[in-house]
């Protein structure tokens, strides 16, 4: 080989080149987002000056004052019981549509009827679905279920499915070969051999419907502690008080969090 | 007393399980005061009303670049909150990897902070932030960006340890020094996990950022509101049929680019 | 001559049972050493306490006559720049060319500028073309290392480690994810460096056979002490099963084939 003046050290190639197109690009739309806010009047430097002290009313002093601590216990709660109720009505009408949306156990044109409509459900945010379910059954608890379930389910339909088209086709094609119907096949090969995956999904789900269960409380009518929560934040001004629902919150958020990690441990212990 | 053989172990234990959850759910139910029979006649109710009241008509269409210009700041502020929060969680990220750290402790304290971020959610974040910028777009910016950050941390964390252990190894066996191995082999070995990373929390803040807007009143969670408040519904429905096709089309570019350079 | 002397080198993870006790040997220069021994007897860690990749708990490394057990962070780098390294698993940048790969082995020597922004000169690129094709890869230079085989980028490890131009070779297991004709290459190549450029060469290895067939020199560890230290000539059957105790049985097997081939 000849001695070359320039020896390229980082060749070009198409990974490369959409990699950076892609940075450069978010990084100028997110300079133009800049220019774009609607300020409304507030002085961004002030407010950054103000977060500090705001932040230390917050967490370092933060006491109940509008309700007692029973009751934020009690909304608590009753967060957390719509979260587990929708990720359980969620998941069961979820087990079964799934089935019928994986492509290794229906015909195609049904899995693609129901990914569409999946995907459709999913691309709506979940308060505009509780909002849409309040015209007809009004603010409140059951508009906030029926909205949150539809969102779960769709979420689930999608993990579950790829979850099932995961499982190896031998196993399936074994059961088939051993004259197995197909709902044989479905209880004894593809449930029992993505059961775990079933599961960390729906956890996950819980985790995030825990979440969405505050701030429909917040956004949708929905009570809870989400509502105290905007009632202090938008009624009262009291910092303070917002401090004490978000450790409340905080403190179950973690406990999920860790829970989750640790059977993930476990799972791949 | 027999022993059990294992299969039927496995199905007590199965059947145990799905006892529990029914229990669980039907007490749930109770405490709640959810109306499981309202529920159901719900769901017929909202049909019959959506396909009679719910759809986009000529008088919503005139609405739409009104509409538009309201999502394209919500996709913005989704953009950009989703990019600088990702910018700083990657250096924070670094120091608080178990392959790139310089310090336990400032390990154990980067892990806190982005589980504090990240587990208070977005909505209770906007709440918050309300007392310090108001009804501006700052609030909901914020809002977004701690949650990316706390997010973006934790699984940065987990891809720099994934992902460069190994070659980190090699470039301190040659040497090299700490920042050099962080430029060379850490940001190279990373960086298309970040940036699909990054792409996930932009799908993620567009959804996020719509219910933020009904509680700060901006974008298009505003328009919705709005147009929900006002009864009309057209109008309304049109904004879902606008934030549908933005949030697909935007789903179908990330995955051509995570295809791409993943 | 002597290069390397480890005086009474120990080390100790936390307050665990000693993963090394009272290490003393000496290399000369020129020298080709098998460390053999079953898995979890100190080998790795012995390797990489020569060059401080894992901190030594007592005693002392003397490379070059010069004692390495108080070195600050500056002498460190340096020490490692004349100490090259190959892994078992190759520890490349997988999404970085070969030529990238091959140029961080000059990472130790650079400023911390030009080190974080890649900066090499043309004499080093020049010197990487040149190893690369001395190992048979010039055609790969420019590919991805993710597309190459575990042969190949077992050389492309090697040829990081020569750009380094180093007094030794450290080779932690590095045929043992390889076929055995990959891995016979390796071996040759390491035995030519060895030959053609005098550099002296440390090799871990779990195959005995290999080591007797390549090695001057043989030192076996078990349970973090070394058991023997011979000429590979000098190595019996009763030996080997010193060092590996119960599970000796197989590769004994292994010995007798060997001289059965000779």
């Amino acid at each position: 080989m000849q001695p070359t003046t320039t020896i390229i050290v980082r060749p070009w190639n198409a990974a490369t080149l959409i990699l950076r197109i892609t940075i450069i690009s978010l990084v100028i739309i997110t300079g133009y987002a800049f220019t774009t806010f609607n300020t409304r009047g507030v002085d961004f430097w002030a407010g950054v000056d103000m977060l500090g002290s705001n932040f230390s009313a917050l967490l370092l002093t933060p006491y109940l004052k509008n309700i007692t601590f029973d009751v934020m216990v009690h909304n608590l709660f009753i967060t957390i019981g719509l979260g587990f109720l929708t990720t359980i009505f969620g998941a069961a009408i979820a087990l079964g549509l799934a089935l019928l949306a994986a492509q290794n156990l229906a015909p195609r044109w049904l899995t693609i009827i129901i990914k569409g409509l999946t995907a459709f459900v999913r691309a709506v945010p979940t308060v505009l679905w509780v909002l849409i379910f309040a015209v007809s059954a009004g603010l409140g608890s059951v508009a906030a279920v029926l909205g949150m379930t539809f969102h779960s389910a769709g979420y689930l339909i999608k993990a579950y499915s790829e979850s099932f088209e995961e499982i190896d086709n031998g196993t399936n094609e074994a059961h088939k070969a051993s004259g197995a119907n197909w709902l044989q096949i479905v209880f004894k090969a593809v449930l029992t051999s993505s059961a775990t995956a079933l599961l960390s999904w729906t956890f996950l789900r819980f985790e995030i419907n825990f979440s969405t269960a505050i701030a429909m409380g917040a956004a949708a009518g929905a009570g809870g502690i989400g509502y105290d929560m905007f009632m202090a934040s938008g009624f009262y001004l009291n910092l303070h008080e917002m401090g004490a629902f978000t450790y409340a919150v905080l403190a179950f958020a973690i406990v999920l969090e860790a829970g989750a990690t640790r059977y993930k441990a476990s799972l791949s212990k | 007393m027999h022993k059990l053989d294992f299969f039927t172990q496995k199905r007590l234990s199965f059947g145990l399980f799905v006892m529990v959850l029914i229990v669980l759910t039907y007490a749930t139910i109770i405490f709640t005061e959810y109306n499981v029979a309202k529920g159901f006649t719900s769901i017929p109710k909202a049909v019959r009303w959506a396909t009679a009241n719910f759809y986009p008509d000529a008088a919503a269409i005139k609405k739409l670049p009104a509409i538009l210009a309201k999502l394209s700041d919500t996709i913005l502020m989704s953009v950009a909150s989703a990019t600088v929060a990702s910018f700083f969680a990657f250096f924070v990220a670094i120091f608080g990897a178990q392959t790139t750290r310089i310090n336990v402790w400032f390990s154990v304290f980067a892990r806190g902070i982005a589980t504090v971020f990240r587990n208070i959610d977005v909505s209770a974040w906007a709440l918050i932030l309300l007392f310090s910028f108001g009804q501006s777009s700052f609030t909901g910016y914020f809002a977004l960006f701690f949650v990316t950050f706390g997010f973006m941390v934790r699984v940065l964390i987990e891809t720099i340890d994934e992902v460069s252990t190994d070659s980190v190894e090699a470039l301190r066996a040659t040497g090299a020094s700490y920042f050099a191995i962080i430029t060379q082999s850490v940001i190279p070995s990373c960086l298309p996990q970040l940036v699909s990373w990054v792409l996930f929390m932009i799908e993620t803040n567009i959804r996020s950022a719509t219910l933020v807007g009904i509680l700060t009143g901006t974008g298009i969670g505003y328009s919705f509101d709005i147009y929900y408040k006002s009864l009309n519904y057209n109008a309304a429905s049109l904004v879902i049929v606008v934030i549908v096709i933005s949030v697909s089309a935007i789903e179908a570019v990330s995955n051509w680019i995570r295809r791409a350079v993943l | 001559m002597p290069l390397l002397q480890i005086a009474q080198l120990s080390k100790r993870y936390g307050t665990d049972k000693y993963a090394l006790e009272g290490i003393d040997f000496t290399v000369d220069t020129g020298e080709f050493v098998a460390i053999i021994g079953p898995s979890g007897a100190g080998k790795s860690t012995l390797l990489r306490c020569i060059n401080h990749m894992i901190p030594m708990s007592s005693g002392d490394v003397v490379f070059a006559d010069a004692s390495t057990k108080s070195f600050n962070a500056t002498q460190l780098r340096a020490h490692r720049t004349q100490i090259g390294m190959i892994f078992q698993h190759y520890n490349l940048v997988n999404r970085l060319s070969v030529i990238e790969n091959v140029l961080h082995g000059r990472l130790g020597y650079k400023s911390t500028v030009a080190g974080v922004m890649g900066w090499y000169s043309n004499a080093e690129k020049q010197q990487a073309v040149e190893i690369l094709q001395s190992l048979g890869l010039s055609e790969q230079m420019y590919k991805r290392c993710d597309q190459l085989s575990g042969g190949q980028k077992q050389r492309v490890g090697i040829a990081r480690a020569l750009i380094q131009n180093p007094k030794l070779l450290l080779c932690d297991e590095p045929i043992a994810s390889l076929d055995p004709s990959a891995a016979k290459i390796i071996m040759d190549t390491l035995k030519d460096i060895n030959q053609r450029l005098g550099i002296t060469i440390i090799v871990n290895l779990h195959q005995v056979d290999v080591a007797m067939r390549y090695a001057q020199r043989i030192i076996g560890i078990n349970s973090g002490k070394i058991v023997c230290d011979a000429a590979p000539d000098a190595i019996t059957p009763t030996i080997i099963h010193e060092v590996y105790g119960s599970e000796a049985g197989e590769l004994i097997l292994d010995f007798g084939e060997q001289y059965a081939q000779a």
